[in-house]
């Protein structure tokens, strides 16, 4: 046995080769003439790296040691160290599975033969992508971190701009790289205060740095910034539903399933550089995460476009996971163990889990805009009778974003729950209960976004010509979705093996409080979820064969969904998608409206007329939008020194140069 | 040796005024050509003999007197053009610009503080002067192909100074920039050709219309 574990080699060389062999996975499309080959090349490629990347992802997650390795670079900023801890491998485990997942489902959802301009780009920089991220999780070397950070940015960028011909993509092109590089202005100011700490560019190891001096308060508040921009915590949102909206659906599912993540990842790497945080850092990130989850549900109810809806839901998700994190940071400083437990298992859970669910949803969403051909949720209905295997999927992901059980949704928000009314019996900190509730009005909010979602896709009758005549889509798109969701059922019904998969990374991030905790009693815990979860599914099973059974014996009438008894009911009669959430939006109004223009209508038989809506967020038109604005015209002065006159460019460079020159003298 | 190595950099000097003064094309490119070649055979002068010395004079005698020039008499030829017309400053206000600031750039030289060794050479003052003129073609003319004549003689003047250092270079940081200047002029190339397609003549102050309203 020994001998065959000699015989095998190094995980964490594999891994490394696995994200670089996903890197290079683009290259070959690029010089073969045929079109399609290179996809096909590709998807294998990145198939492969990912059968091999997940397995050593996960030995190097059970080796519970750390491997590192210098790379001999020859840039002066010290050395360039890769290393892979526990973490670190956690992380890699959903950037192979969706980079995999995601390039096989572009062979149905992006073909080389329709898309012959495009798809040579997209299949490079999606390689690139998956490569950038996989790697920027072993970078131990500050300036090395922001090289690859860079890379991920951009090539996301490109991704996101594919159908550049259309002005809503370019828009939201530039609104995402302003954002991005906002975030990354605030990194740079983060890793020169590091490599001022701890005195040079190689990440602290962690616990190594004191949280006292306010250089400390100053990295926090840039860490904050940097990855949260990247994150999508609120207020640093505004990129995120219109890039997520218009970049092609497999890139939105690697976008939000992953790479958002890598925002919390930078987080999360950054708090283990401290010991003994103060407990406003963890006030902070609880504070900020519980508004994003309640905003960005909020937003995700009033949206009528598909994938919007679904990007604002992953504000929600990300919210729950740093409000997760905020009360672990809390309880760590307030060394109260259980709780940094129940809040580190459950945010690091719930990234697993919406690193499952939530591509499942966006590649269901791409099925859908192919059978559709819109993103409009008010043009579709009755997609379910065309396409019942991606609509059961669809489902699927539905159910388990909202957190119900037998799926994983629910296993990671109770933890989470479990850790707020824990925090009815301990010593201190007892308002931490208060989440409880929002954190329910928030699951609440998720179930009547999703209902909205799924009822006027794939229920009722069609409501546009579009939507009437939907196909099944192909298996190179069903079989990604397919094995999102039965993983999404398997972190469901065991969910105590899925909280063995994040133990060794919550030991690393607070090593001396693990041993206080009996990680074994939450384990059992989740055993009966896991016993509950059964009973739930053999009793639905059981309903269902029931209500066959009765179907088969009795006379059947067809009529249409949702006709409401009447003889000649039209498509226009059914509530909408817009007509469906207006009660619960309206709530929100101070936040979110749905802003619905409505038609006048006059005398006893009114006229054609029209009626629209469109969702707008108070603070981003009232605050933001403003904001941005006022620099627009207050710097517009510089507009002026960009005149297109390339020769007094040059004059400018001259005359630098001369300034210069004098001023040396 | 090095009275040899400073006549020559007279010629060179004397090669920046043609350039300033010409509006025949063809006639530039040569002048830079040959200038280029001079410059080539310098370090063979200053420096005693090695075969890395060999390779680096090798490759520049190439790069500069035989590859850029037909690479950039093609375009001129492609682009059927043989004179630079109304440049943004005559030839005579250029000409005395040039005089001027070479003139400035030998009492720049003057007052730096250079090595003991380095200090009566022309080098320096001569490397500033190319720099000038480069500039002075890259601001004034129209044509792209004078641009990228501009741009050879200002990175002509790069090389000056570096010839100051040519021992101490390793053989990559030439090469490097050997190839940077060979790729610089060859994207150049593309660039001219691409504005002649879509503008219907090489002129850069017609650029403006790209710009973004």
């Amino acid at each position: 046995m020994h001998s065959a574990l000699q015989a095998l080699p190094d995980p964490a060389i594999l891994a490394i080769t696995a994200a670089l062999i996903t890197g290079f996975s683009g290259i070959p499309g690029i010089f073969l003439r045929r079109p399609g080959a290179g996809q096909i090349i590709a998807a294998i490629l990145t198939l492969l790296s990912a059968l091999v990347g997940i397995p050593a992802a996960l030995a190097l997650l059970f080796a519970k040691s750390t491997a590192t390795y210098i790379l001999n670079w020859g840039l002066p900023f010290g050395s360039c160290e890769l290393a892979i801890d526990p973490l670190s491998s956690f992380f890699l485990i959903p950037i192979f599975l969706v980079a995999a997942a995601g390039s096989l489902f572009a062979l149905g959802y992006w073909p080389a033969a329709e898309h012959r301009s495009t798809e040579c780009g997209l299949t490079f920089f999606y390689g690139i992508l998956a490569s950038s991220m996989a790697i920027l999780v072993t970078a131990r070397n500050g300036v090395f971190f922001l090289m690859v950070w860079e890379i991920m940015a951009l090539s996301a960028y490109f991704l996101l701009v594919t159908e550049h011909e259309s002005e809503g993509v370019r828009r939201a092109g530039i609104v995402y790289l302003i954002a991005t590089h906002t975030g990354s202005a605030a990194l740079y100011v983060l890793f020169s205060l590091l490599a001022a700490q701890s005195g040079s560019f190689l990440l602290p190891a962690a616990g190594s740095l004191s949280a006292l001096p306010p250089a400390a308060m100053v990295i926090a508040v840039a860490t904050f910034v940097g990855f949260g921009a990247k994150a999508g915590i609120m207020p640093f949102h505004i990129w995120l539903p219109s890039a997520h909206a218009n970049a092609p659906s497999h890139v939105s599912a690697m976008m939000s399933g992953v790479m958002l993540k890598m925002g919390l990842y930078g987080i999360f790497r950054t708090l283990t550089f401290f010991h003994d945080p103060p407990l406003l850092w963890g006030a902070v990130l609880t504070v900020a995460g519980i508004s994003s989850a309640l905003l960005g549900i909020a937003f995700a109810v009033a949206q009528r476009d598909m994938k919007r809806l679904l990007a604002c839901s992953s504000i929600e998700n990300i919210g729950i996971i740093t409000t997760g994190l905020g009360v672990a940071m809390m309880g760590v400083s307030s060394h109260n163990a259980p709780l940094a437990y129940l809040g580190m298992a459950g945010a690091l859970l719930h990234i697993l889990n919406h690193s499952f669910f939530k591509p499942l949803l966006f590649l269901g969403s791409g099925v859908i805009i192919h059978a559709a051909g819109t993103r409009e949720m008010n043009l579709m209905g009755g997609l379910a009778k065309g396409m019942p295997r991606a609509a059961l999927l669809f489902l699927v992901g539905s159910v388990a974003i909202c957190g119900i059980p037998p799926l994983n949704g629910f296993v990671s928000e109770f933890l989470l729950y479990f850790g707020f009314f824990y925090q009815l019996q301990a010593p201190s900190l007892v308002y931490l209960v208060l989440l409880a509730p929002l954190l329910a009005l928030v699951g609440g909010l998720a179930v009547v976004a999703f209902t909205k979602l799924y009822s006027s896709v794939f229920l009722g009758t069609p409501r546009s010509h579009g939507a009437a005549h939907p196909h099944e889509a192909g298996p190179a798109m069903l079989l990604p979705m397919g094995l999102f969701a039965l993983l999404c059922l398997l972190v469901g019904l065991l969910p105590q093996q899925a909280l063995r998969l994040v133990a060794p990374a919550i030991t690393s991030f607070m090593p001396q409080m693990s041993t206080a905790v009996n990680a074994a009693e939450y384990g059992a815990l989740l055993g009966r979820i896991s016993l509950m979860a059964l009973i739930l599914i053999m009793l639905a099973a059981a309903v269902t064969l029931f209500w066959w059974w009765r179907l088969g014996s009795a006379r059947v009438n067809s009529a249409p969904t949702w006709g409401c008894g009447y003889q000649r009911g039209t498509s226009r009669i059914q509530y909408g998608a817009t007509s469906f959430s207006e009660l619960a939006v309206s709530v929100f109004n101070g936040i979110i409206r749905q802003r619905i223009t409505r038609p006048k209508l006059s005398g006893l038989f009114p006229g054609p007329a029209d009626c629209d809506d469109r969702p707008t967020e108070t603070v981003l038109e009232n605050v933001i939008a403003p904001v941005f604005t006022f620099a627009g015209v207050s710097f517009a002065f510089l507009r002026r020194l960009q005149h297109g006159q390339m020769h007094v460019y040059m004059i400018y460079i001259f005359v630098t140069l001369f300034i210069l020159m004098l001023w040396a003298h | 040796m090095i009275t040899i190595a400073d006549q020559f950099l007279v010629l060179v000097l004397l090669i920046n005024f043609v350039v300033l003064g010409t509006s025949r094309l063809i006639f530039s490119i040569r002048a830079v050509a040959v200038q280029g070649v001079i410059l080539g055979i310098l370090p063979a002068l200053i420096h005693p003999f090695s075969w890395h010395l060999v390779g680096i004079i090798s490759m520049i005698l190439i790069t500069k007197g035989v590859v850029i020039p037909l690479l950039l008499n093609r375009a001129v030829r492609s682009a059927e053009i043989k004179r630079e017309v109304e440049p943004f400053l005559g030839y005579v206000p250029t000409l005395l610009l040039g005089a001027v600031f070479t003139a400035l750039s030998f009492g720049f030289a003057g007052k730096l503080p250079m090595l003991a060794e380095h200090q009566n050479y022309m080098f320096v003052p001569a490397s500033i002067a190319t720099l000038m003129t480069g500039f002075l073609i890259l601001t004034t003319r129209r044509k792209a192909i004078s641009q990228v004549l501009g741009y050879l003689i200002l990175e002509n003047g790069i090389f000056i100074f570096g010839l100051l250092l040519a021992e101490a270079m390793p053989i990559m940081v030439e090469a490097g920039a050997l190839l940077d200047l060979l790729v610089g002029t060859f994207v150049m190339g593309i660039v001219i050709n691409h504005i002649s397609r879509e503008f219907s003549s090489l002129d850069t102050s017609r650029l403006t219309s790209l710009k973004e309203e």
